[in-house]
């Protein structure tokens, strides 16, 4: 224990990164700028895998086999397989479209699948066994940030617009109206109303239940919050199983464009550039594969670059569109991933250009502190029962060493180091404990407030609605 | 008694197929579901013994939902999938309770399929209890030392005065002694 502890501190605010920020720097100039990928970049395709083949002798599991949701953000696997970004990279691969969640973790702990399209918070889950048998997950990936919505029925977007029509007219839309509208059904005793998301453990719960949160409500017992399958959001909306439900697209925008529905508010809007999927393997599996498993993820890098491109994501929406993949149509699918929202159907599309982000502001950086924050909503929520030492709880699932080794490899820009505030960015900024300086997005929460990973304990009890299953004293002593 | 069984099934002749098999085996069909939201129904109302579903229904989320927040009452589950890989078959037997695969649906396999389930169920079951308490004791005796620390510092006492202040503390108000352990960091938080 104490070992591990003393280990920890040295993590934060990590010394060693300076050293290393220095070396790539000074690398840096004196490759001139000239790096690896560049000088790739000037070789024909075939010549191109075949070089890096014969460099580092190849992945060890040529064949593999990755897991997607269908969901838009899914794109980054899609695209790496279609465009030929594994086939570069000497990986022969295969995109399986699974069911649910519960299946992604289970295929890929054991072994069914080599990788897949995670949430998030997942592999943490999966390490620590909540809901699910322990097998230790990792992640160097992050597949994208933001990426859903808040949509509820029409008749519930009418009681709140009459319930507080001034709070339903500001921008990010908070669920004061909502508070109301529970309020009363409180006083005429009906029940508490449905709302869903799409499992235990996922972006969505933690982000629907901020939002109720941050406006008084108390998601556990205020609403009834139930896991539905994404695709099957819209018909429970419209079948009135639910009241409301916050999922990924294109599931906000079918509803909106069947008029079914209003979106209320983006994940954009509740966290700027919030963490949102991963790409996950097996503990196991990554230290079998390790050359497999930077192939991969230097496919997957290159994909997020010329996925960001907007001139590229016409493109990226007729790959995904497809009945083998999202199979939705290109329409509903181009809202979002072209950088626009329609909130409300008839209304005028809405510029919001970083709804989808997979490449730049350091996307596809495994943020230790994004890791802890997953950890924090799931102690406030009461899904992490004993105390954990938070920190070393995240270093071990989340895998920045990893992702660095392969950017390295790729000679791209990469974070020096492992933890940033959330909160306190309302613009671009510019990230400079980086081998080269990173433009960063906005990092504003809805409410204000910051979070400082440094004070993961201090962020859990300054929530006035959480409902903890654990001490916090205890917690504390854990992560002294 | 018998086993009351929870069917999960959106494709209604394979479902009618094992219905007719877990019949015949002896167990009562307490329900059979077709949509997440009537799988939730059927849980809170029928209190299966055993749940059956098919690896690959995208429902099974909502299920493994269900299982978290009726966690004090937890379930067996079954999978069914038409995967024949028995390696798959093998590891997902030892990953334990939520990965239960049976290969086809002939009736003379589902009875031992799901026995055995049932069997590793409680034996993880029992398994999970252990682990439970000896990580309770383990988390309750550090809390107690580290009260007791604060007991010597604060009084000046030795640390086997310190254990017997708290333990007769605890004896005099009828109370666990990790709770006194508990109420004395507390109030030493409080109070620096």
């Amino acid at each position: 224990m104490q070992h591990d502890e003393q280990a920890d501190k040295t993590r934060f605010p990590a010394p060693d990164d300076a050293r290393v920020s220095r070396r790539n720097f000074l690398k840096a100039g004196l490759a001139g700028g000239i790096t690896a990928a560049g000088i790739l970049g000037m070789v024909p395709g075939g010549v191109k895998s075949a070089a890096y083949a014969g460099e580092k002798t190849g992945p060890e599991k040529p064949n593999v086999r990755f897991g997607i949701i269908p969901l838009t953000d899914c794109a980054v696997i899609v695209v790496a397989h279609e465009k030929g970004y594994f086939k570069k990279y000497g990986l022969n691969s295969t995109v399986s479209k699974e069911a649910s969640w519960a299946n992604i973790r289970d295929k890929v702990a054991l072994g069914m699948l080599d990788g897949a399209h995670m949430l998030a918070p997942m592999p943490i889950a999966a390490t620590l066994g909540i809901g699910a048998v322990r097998k230790a997950t990792v992640t160097a990936y992050s597949m994208d940030l933001n990426g859903n919505g808040i949509t509820v029925s029409n008749a519930l977007y009418e009681r709140m617009a009459k319930a507080d029509p001034a709070a339903m007219k500001e921008r990010p839309v908070t669920a004061r109206a909502l508070k109301k509208v529970i309020d009363a059904d409180k006083q005429s005793g009906k029940p508490p109303m449905t709302f869903a998301m799409v499992f235990p453990v996922s972006t969505h719960n933690y982000q629907i239940r901020y939002w109720m949160a941050s406006a008084g409500i108390d998601p556990d017992n205020d609403v009834r919050l139930i896991v539905i399958p994404p695709p099957q959001m819209v018909a429970n909306l419209e079948s009135n199983s639910i009241v409301g439900y916050c999922v990924g697209e294109p599931w906000n925008e079918r509803a909106v464009a069947a008029g079914i529905g209003h979106t209320l508010i983006t994940s954009y809007e509740l966290w700027n550039n919030n963490p949102e999927k991963v790409f996950g393997v097996n503990l196991e599996w990554a230290e079998k594969y390790p050359k497999t498993h930077h192939a991969a993820l230097m496919a997957l890098i290159e994909a997020a670059q010329w996925m960001d491109k907007p001139e590229n994501r016409i493109e990226v929406v007729k790959i995904i569109a497809q009945k083998s993949y999202v199979n939705a149509p290109e329409d509903v699918v181009k809202m979002s991933m072209t950088g626009t929202f329609r909130y409300s159907h008839g209304g005028m599309p809405r510029p919001l250009p970083d709804f989808n982000v997979f490449y730049r502001y350091a996307a596809t950086f495994p943020w230790l502190s994004h890791a802890e924050w997953f950890i924090t909503q799931m102690i406030r929520w009461g899904q992490i029962a004993r105390p954990l030492d938070i920190r070393k709880t995240a270093a071990s699932v989340y895998r920045p060493d990893i992702y660095r080794d392969v950017a390295k490899a790729l000679g791209i820009a990469v974070p020096t180091i492992n933890y940033k505030i959330e909160g306190t960015h309302a613009g671009h900024w510019t990230l400079t404990q980086a081998s080269e300086p990173i433009l960063m997005g906005p990092d504003r929460f809805l409410d204000g407030l910051v979070y400082d990973p440094a004070k993961p304990i201090e962020y859990v009890r300054s929530f006035r609605m959480k409902n903890l299953k654990m001490d916090l004293a205890a917690l504390a002593e854990r992560n002294d | 008694m018998t086993l009351r069984v929870l069917l999960f099934d959106d494709d209604t002749e394979r479902a009618a197929t094992l219905r007719a098999a877990l019949q015949e085996a002896g167990y009562e069909i307490a329900a059979q579901a077709r949509s997440a939201v009537e799988l939730m129904a059927c849980v809170r109302v029928a209190k299966p013994d055993v749940i059956i579903i098919d690896r690959d229904s995208p429902d099974r989320d909502t299920l493994e939902h269900l299982c978290m927040i009726t966690r004090d009452d937890p379930r067996a589950i079954v999978m069914f999938t038409q995967d024949a890989d028995r390696t798959t078959m093998r590891e997902a037997l030892k990953a334990g309770v939520s990965a239960y695969v049976v290969d086809g649906l002939s009736a003379e396999r589902v009875r031992p399929i799901v026995d055995l389930a049932l069997v590793r169920f409680e034996q993880w079951q029992a398994l999970r209890q252990e682990r439970d308490q000896a990580q309770a004791s383990l988390a309750e005796r550090k809390v107690i030392e580290r009260a007791k620390g604060i007991v010597m510092k604060q009084r000046h006492c030795s640390e086997e005065e310190a254990y017997r202040l708290m333990r007769k503390t605890a004896m005099d108000r009828n109370i666990r002694l990790s709770s006194v352990a508990e109420s004395v960091i507390a109030m030493a938080d409080l109070l620096t």
